[in-house]
């Protein structure tokens, strides 16, 4: 029978703030990058020019058929070389943080692109109509009152997104894979709150424990952010 | 000032505009009325371009609305538009509603819009509710709010989608009175609406349509007093005697 031993938490609770600030940092940029971004490819998604539609059209679906694991991985392969060679950086910089906001925040785009695209649908025909009317472009009216009111509308089902998205940020643990890949030039490693949880289980020996105490924390966050979502929403419907 | 000839608009097979023409001079109160669909509300949504045509040429203040290369924008914001939904934009208070376009469109400052705002707000009785948001006025409060944010732009003419249509019955005058201030005042008006104690006092012609064709155009008075048409007739019996 395996007996468990929780004496390594405490100890460990600093690296984990550490992760858990790191998981923060993706979320936050994520989240806006991927809703201004989104919002962007929703508007081009209904746009009536044909090659720009069909743009957006392939891109979302092209990331929403796509494991999130595999876009992580590519872009812990690909863009930290690609940046490095723009920016001109020198070959010690550590580059997946970096790399990782953008790759969440170019795929949560392809979600956000479909629930902003609903929010706008949501918006009455007349209010476009009645923007026109007044002398608007039809960019004008896009911007100054169907979005608002769309965005509105969507608040509840985005902040639902942003609260799957931190969970989906513990699959930065992969950037360990990007080592095994021979890209191993990087001096610290990117560890979330998942990674600093296993990292530190693994060095201990207490795997188990420390896994248990890092699915409780997601637990806890994740479903005090759902039940402050359903208040708004009641509150936003009321 | 709006030339409409000939116009034709079918969607797939059901034709709604089957060749309609009307010309509105300067100053004039034109009311068309008919049964519903019988494509009125499409007909002025032709003339500030919000709804496409297929053949016939419409002409506002000199500019061809269908022709390509035509700035429709800088068109539309010369031809107030009154909707039977109001469509005040529910995310901006009563004022910005107003100040939004003449600012954006008409690229005036912030505080020459304002002034120009809580002038028309306070002809249409309402300066008042100026901070308020629209959810928060009645319907008939709407729709004046809505008539102001229209003059706000200094339109030439001015376009009535069945201003009266969605309100209780109570607040229909009160619609009606700033509509008749506006005539009285010279502003030219098309007005699609079954309010036939408006159209007798207020228009200076009346359009009848029917399946999409213009069935019969005359003086207020003669449309009223000796219809052409037995469908003029008709309509007008069923409208009136109640």
């Amino acid at each position: 029978m395996y007996e468990l031993d929780w004496s390594s938490i405490p100890g460990a609770l600093p690296f984990l703030w550490q992760g858990m600030k790191v998981s923060l940092a993706i979320t936050a940029v994520a989240v806006v990058a991927g809703i201004a971004w989104g919002t962007v490819l929703a508007v081009m998604r209904l746009s009536p020019a044909r090659p720009v539609s069909l743009f957006a059209a392939a891109y979302v679906s092209l990331f929403r058929s796509v494991p999130l694991v595999m876009v992580l991985l590519w872009f812990f392969l690909i863009v930290p070389s690609l940046l490095r060679d723009v920016l001109g950086l020198s070959h010690a910089t550590d580059l997946r943080l970096a790399s990782a906001m953008v790759a969440f925040a170019l795929f949560e785009a392809a979600y956000y692109s479909e629930i902003m695209r609903a929010g706008i649908q949501s918006v009455s025909k007349g209010q476009r109509s009645a923007a026109l009317a007044l002398g608007m472009t039809p960019l004008q009216a896009m911007w100054h009152v169907v979005l608002p009111q769309a965005f509105r509308n969507m608040v509840p089902l985005l902040l639902t997104q942003a609260i799957i998205l931190f969970q989906d940020t513990s699959l930065v643990y992969v950037s360990a894979l990007a080592d095994f890949f021979g890209a191993a030039v990087y001096v610290s490693a990117l560890a979330d709150f998942f990674g600093a949880a296993y990292k530190v289980g693994d060095r201990d020996g207490r795997l188990v424990e420390m896994l248990l105490f890092a699915g409780a924390a997601y637990f806890v966050l994740c479903c005090t952010a759902s039940w402050a979502v359903r208040l708004l929403r009641r509150r936003v419907l009321a | 000032m709006i030339s409409v000839r000939d116009v034709y608009k079918s969607y797939g097979e059901v034709e709604v505009l089957a060749g309609c023409s009307v010309e509105v001079r300067k100053g004039e109160v034109i009311v068309v009325c008919g049964p519903s669909g019988s494509g009125k509300s499409t007909l002025i949504k032709c003339i500030n371009g919000l709804e496409p045509f297929e053949r016939g040429q419409i002409v506002v203040d000199g500019v061809e609305v269908g022709k390509r290369g035509t700035n429709l924008p800088r068109l539309r914001a010369r031809v107030g538009m009154v909707f039977q939904q109001f469509e005040l934009f529910p995310h901006m208070k009563v004022i910005d509603n107003l100040t939004i376009a003449q600012v954006k469109v008409l690229g005036r400052g912030g505080e020459q819009a304002r002034k120009k705002a809580l002038a028309l707000l306070d002809r249409v009785g309402l300066r008042e509710h100026a901070d308020k948001h629209p959810g928060q006025l009645s319907g008939g409060q709407q729709q004046r709010v809505a008539i102001a944010r229209s003059l706000a732009l200094d339109p030439v003419c001015m376009l009535f989608d069945e201003p009266t249509s969605a309100l209780d019955p109570e607040m229909i005058n009160e619609v009606l009175d700033a509509m008749a201030g506006l005539a009285r005042d010279g502003m030219t008006m098309v007005v699609v609406t079954h309010e036939m104690g408006f159209a007798r006092k207020v228009a200076s012609r009346i359009v009848f349509m029917d399946q999409g064709r213009i069935v019969e155009e005359g003086r207020t008075a003669e449309f009223f007093a000796e219809p052409k048409t037995d469908r003029a007739r008709q309509f007008l019996s069923k409208v009136l005697h109640h």
